[in-house]
This record gives C-alpha cells, structure tokens and sequence, in this order.
C-alpha cells in the first residue's frame, strides 16, 4: 500500500459560518494533511480555518436508519415558525 | 556615453531573477510530482515566485525607465544579463534535490523578505510585504519535507543528505555582499545579505538535525551568478523559457 | 467530454416489469430525482459503472494535465505563465475532486491508478492528440474545455450525490479555463500573421478531435439509454455535440478563423448547423491505444508514480516514526497535564 490515507477536510469560510465539508485528501499525517488542505481546497481564498480528520474516525448514521433517526423531527412540526399562523395586523413576529 | 543603470535597477534584477529562474524551475514538477497532492502544491508555490518575479522586474523596469517591462526584461535578456544565484538554477533532479534547493533557498529568503519589508523605499517594502508570507508557507513547507526524507526511510535518507551534500556549495553565494549592496544598505534600501548568515544557519541547523542529517563542512563555495557567470545550466533554461520571442520577437501574446 | 464508451452492463434498457423491486425502489427514487449517497442500497452495475464513469472522468483530468503542462515552461508571457499554471493546476485538484467522489464507492484511489497505468482503464481520447505550438494551448482552452463544460454542467444535477458535488466545484472553478483559451486566440488572431496562422492551424487540428470528445453517434451507443435512466448521463452525444458545435461555429467566425468542414452549413430550417462526416474510424483507433501521444501520456504518468514511490514511502514511514515518538513521550511524561517536575 503506497498510497497515504484518506482525510475529510472541513472549511470555515470567510463569512463567518461553521466549518463545512468540502471534500477529501489524502495525507501520510495530520500536519501534511492540513498543509494539503491550505493547496488544494484554498486556492481561490475560499477559506479563513481548516479541520481535517481522519475519514476513519468519522462515524455516520446509517441509511438504514434514516426513518428511526429523522422521521420524528419530521412529525414535530411545531418546531417550525411557520406553525404559527399570525394575524397580518401583527408585526415584527 | 552610455550611462549605468541605477544600482537600485541591478538589486531589484537580483531579486526578481531569484524568483523567476526558481519558478520557472519549480513549475517544470507541473503534473509530474509524487502523488497529486503534491502537483498542486507544487504549483502554488511555483505561481508565488512568479508572482514575486513579475512585482521585482515591473519595478526593475519602472526604476530602469527606458520602457522595458516584466517581460522584456525575462524574455529578452541573455544569461550573462541574469543577476540570479546559482543555487536556483541548479537542475530539478529528484524530489530531494527540489525540496533541498527549496529549503536552502526558502531559510535565505523569508529574512531577506522581512528586513526588506522595512525598506526605506516605500515601493520596495511593499512587494515585499506582500512576498513574505508566502515565502514563509514555502519555507515551513519545504522544511517539513527535508525533515520527513531525512528521517523518513534509509533511501530518502539517502537521497536527502546527498541533495544538501551537492548543493551546499551553492548557499556560500547567498551571503556574499559588494559594494551596490552595501552602498543601498547604508541608504536602507537593501540589505547587506552577510547579514543574512545567522538566522539562515538557525534554520538550517535545527532543521538537518531534526532530519538527522549532518551538516556539511564549509569550504569553497561557487559563486557568480550576480555578476552574471552562470553554470551551464542557465542557458538551457532560459532558451526554452524565452523559445517564443527568440522564435518570434517582439509580438504581442 | 472526459468520459466517453462507458460501460453500464446492459445491453439493451430493461422495462420497469422486468427489474426486481429492490430495482423497481431504486428507479422509483431516480425518477423522484433524489440524490443517492454514497451508504445508500444501489444496484451493483450502478455502482460498478458510476466507478467506471468517474475514474474514467479523473484520470482525464489527471493525464489532461500533460499536454498543456508541456507549454507552460515555454508561455511567451510571464502572465501567459501563470494563467497555465494555474489552469494545469486547477485540473490536477479537478482529479482529485473525482478519485475521492469515486472511492466513496469503495474503491481506493491507488486501484484506480494502476488500473490507469496498467492500460486497462480509459480516459477522454483528446489528450492522446499533441500540443504542438503555443496556439495548441488556446484552441484546448475554448474547444476542449468548451465541450468539457456543456458536459459537466449538467451533470452538476446527476443521481450519485459526491460526483454531483465535485462537478459543482469544477464548474465554478473551470468558468475561467474556456475563457482564458479563447483570449488566448483572441490575441493570436489580432497579432502578425505569422501567429493567426499558427491559430488556425490548431483549429484545423483541435476541431474534429473536440467534435469526436462527445463519444460516438448516438445510435451506436448501447449504454446511454441505461446511463439516462440511471441519471448520470443527463444528454446524449449528439445532443451535446450539436449544441457544441452551434455554439463554436460563430465564436471560430470572431476570430476570423475557418472552421476545417466543408460540409458546415446554417440550416434555416433545424435552427441548427448541419455538419460533415466524423473520421470515427480515427476516434475508435485512438480510444483502443494507438493515437498520437497514448504510449507518452501513460509513460509520463507511470515514470511519475513509480518515480514517487520512495517519496510516499518516505512520508509514511516519518509519519509513523514521528506517531510512536508522540506515544512514547506521552506514556513516560510525568503526569499527562504537562507539568514538568
């Protein structure tokens, strides 16, 4: 096996929003996976922080789930401002 | 009578050939690297250089004030015209030699950069102002690969410690000093580059230690390449980076 | 395009009675055009032939960078220079983009690689055509990216989720790279006549290459019907290759260049231009091996990989050598908050 391990790399943008996936590399360590990162992922300035993690420690929800996990939130739909019918006389609700 | 060029013309040509011979160099690894990672590392670090040659030479052009641009002074100049050191236009080799060139040049560079970012000369500060931070990912990034193939395997060991072996007598080169130097040091302008000695052998040391590599002894270094004496590796390099206008001269591109 | 004769195992498109109903599911989500994740239940010709299709797709990237990145230490500008380089580069991050949409599938990137290198994987059968004057460089960068783009956009709105995500990045990023080739034209074609000349020598040699990137005559490809239904293919060949070939004709007319076909005519009628015979015979010989450059692209490619090897060794071996130094400081520190003594 010559080829380094794969590595998930995640963006903060300049905008102020939480980190987000942009897409894999691979990398023989942490640092040389984040230098990897800054060349490939940053080069139209696209970003103001870097994580990368290994694609090995990332768990994710299974497919098979997806029911038993997101369903529920589907049915609270009290969660949702637009649950709340407002009268048009009101405003700044 | 043909007057001299402004001394400040002949420093900035220094500085921008030292870029533009290494770039052009470093962008010649375009799609040929190790592992993909690497070509586009490569190249940002080759279009940095660029970048900086193309700042110095308008400026050179500027100071000059006879009207030749970037790319009549990159495209229409032969090698005695060349001002840069010779460590830069040393061959590619393996990706040892590249990354030890690299390191040599990068620990010489980043201080140079930052004591010429407080030039006297507002124009000259900022260019590099500008350079000097790229210049310090190359240096961190070349670095980390000198450590990682000196301490790597037995063959990178190898190869690594024979890349700094082979260039060693290329760095003496960097420090020498003459009197337009010291002369645009007095005016705070430049730099007298004997300066440049100690925080390049900081780097150098700490670094071939961690790459468990021996430093080499100083002796006789090659030198020249300010004056315009080359190795015989330089007019290749400019024959095919200059094939166009040789081939064509003078249109527009 | 990059990808061209991918093989989705059907030989002919099955009516929805004939599939299984897992199948039947599967169809029924495409056709509700939900993306498909990479966890996600997929048929196994799906997932064999999107790995086909997206490798086939990365290594064209990959050995694409070769015959432009031939110029860039002779571009006649320093500018010139570090547009190219940044184009070439681009390409490369392109390639990687699409290794790792492809080993979301389950397939390592070092298998697609010597599957490349062992000459059993294909790529666009464009790069197997030589750069041989910096107008090369030009006409790649409007006819070849041209088509690459009217490809790629769509396919922006494909089934397979990480391939749709990575063509969203590439066509954001590959906005400049037509652009650049057609400036590049612009100023041959404004220059002496010496350079307009060497413009339409790489149009006569770019063009009929470029036509024949969007894959062979619709009527004799067995796959695009399953590729259409499957999403990953939004438009046939000859769709995409009539909408190229309309939008060429009048930016090659700006240039006051002469498109190399006789037979290139306005029809008033289709709305369309209706053009000359295709060399397919050229096309097919080229895809099976023998073009121009194929035996020097993949020689570069495996000279590199295998010249590398040492240097991907070297990493792995420091990285693990510098992980166990970590481990043993760590387990003989005095206490694990860092306070010496």
């Amino acid at each position: 096996m010559n080829d380094w391990p794969l590595w998930e790399v995640f963006i903060r943008s300049q905008h102020g929003l939480a980190h987000k996936h942009v897409g894999s590399l691979h990398a023989p360590d942490g640092e040389m996976a984040l230098r990897n990162a800054r060349d490939i992922y940053t080069r139209r300035g696209e970003g103001s922080s870097i994580w990368v993690v290994r694609s090995t420690d990332i768990l994710a929800s299974s497919p098979d789930e997806k029911e038993a996990l997101f369903s529920p939130s589907i049915s609270k739909v009290y969660r949702h401002p637009t649950f709340f019918p407002m009268p048009d006389e009101v405003k700044h609700l | 009578m043909v007057e001299s060029p402004p001394p400040l013309f002949e420093y900035l040509l220094r500085l921008g050939d030292n870029a533009l011979v290494l770039g052009q160099r470093v962008s010649a690894w375009t799609g040929k690297g190790p592992i993909i990672e690497e070509d586009l590392a490569l190249a940002n670090v080759a279009l940095d250089l660029l970048g900086e040659a193309r700042s110095w030479l308008s400026l050179a052009g500027a100071v000059e004030g006879l009207g030749r641009d970037e790319d009549a002074l990159a495209m229409r100049r032969d090698a005695p015209e060349f001002r840069n050191v010779l460590l830069v236009e040393q061959p590619n080799g393996d990706y040892a030699d590249t990354m030890a060139r690299q390191f040599l040049f990068d620990a010489w560079h980043l201080p140079l950069l930052r004591v010429l970012a407080r030039s006297s000369d507002a124009r000259v500060a900022e260019v590099a102002h500008a350079s000097a931070p790229e210049a310090a990912y190359h240096l961190e990034r070349s670095r980390e690969w000198v450590i990682r193939l000196g301490d790597g395997t037995e063959e990178s060991h190898r190869r690594m410690a024979s890349a700094i072996d082979r260039l060693w007598p290329y760095t003496g080169e960097l420090f020498e000093s003459d009197a337009l130097e010291q002369t645009l040091a007095r005016d705070g302008v430049a730099v007298d580059h004997s300066e440049l000695r100690l925080p390049w052998r900081a780097t150098v040391l700490e670094t071939l230690a961690e790459a468990t590599i021996d430093l080499p002894a100083d002796g006789w270094h090659h030198s020249g390449g300010r004056r315009g004496m080359h190795s015989e590796h330089l007019s290749y390099l400019l024959s095919e980076m200059q094939y166009l206008e040789h081939r064509h001269p003078e249109l527009k591109w | 395009m990059y990808t061209q004769l991918v093989d989705t195992e059907a030989k002919r498109l099955r009516s929805r009675s004939e599939l299984s109903e897992p199948e039947q599911l599967f169809q029924a989500r495409l056709d509700a055009e939900q993306k498909i994740e990479p966890g996600d239940d997929m048929p196994e010709a799906y997932r064999r032939t999107l790995i086909r299709q997206i490798s086939q797709h990365a290594h064209s990237e990959w050995v694409g960078m070769l015959p432009e990145g031939n110029w860039i230490t002779r571009a006649p500008t320093l500018a010139r220079k570090c547009i190219l380089l940044a184009k070439v580069q681009d390409e490369g991050g392109h390639a990687l983009y699409l290794y790792a949409a492809a080993e979301t599938l389950g397939v390592a990137r070092e298998t697609l690689i010597e599957e490349l290198h062992a000459g059993n994987a294909k790529y666009s059968s464009i790069f197997n055509y030589p750069t041989l004057t910096w107008a090369d460089v030009g006409a790649i960068g409007w006819l070849v990216d041209g088509a690459a783009i009217m490809n790629q956009i769509p396919l922006c709105r494909c089934s397979y989720g990480p391939y749709a995500r990575a063509m969203v990045r590439i066509c954001k990023e590959e906005s400049f790279h037509q652009r650049q080739g057609y400036d590049l034209m612009l100023a041959l074609c404004r220059g002496a006549p010496e350079q307009k000349q060497m413009a339409q020598d790489a149009l006569d040699r770019w063009w009929w290459p470029a036509v024949m990137m969007f894959g062979p005559p619709d009527e004799s490809s067995p796959h695009t019907a399953q590729s259409k239904a499957w999403r990953i293919k939004l438009y046939t060949n000859d769709e995409l290759r009539q909408k190229f070939i309309d939008q060429s004709v009048p930016q090659a007319d700006y240039l006051g260049l002469k498109v190399p076909d006789a037979a290139l005519k306005w029809n008033e009628a289709s709305g369309h231009y209706d053009f000359g015979t295709i060399p397919w015979d050229e096309f097919f010989r080229v895809v099976q091996g023998d073009g121009p450059c194929n035996r020097d692209r993949l020689d570069t490619r495996r000279e590199a990989w295998e010249g590398g090897r040492w240097v991907r060794e070297a990493a792995t071996a420091h990285a693990v050598k510098t992980a166990a130094r970590r481990r043993d400081t760590h387990a003989t520190a005095p206490g694990s908050n860092g306070v010496s003594p």
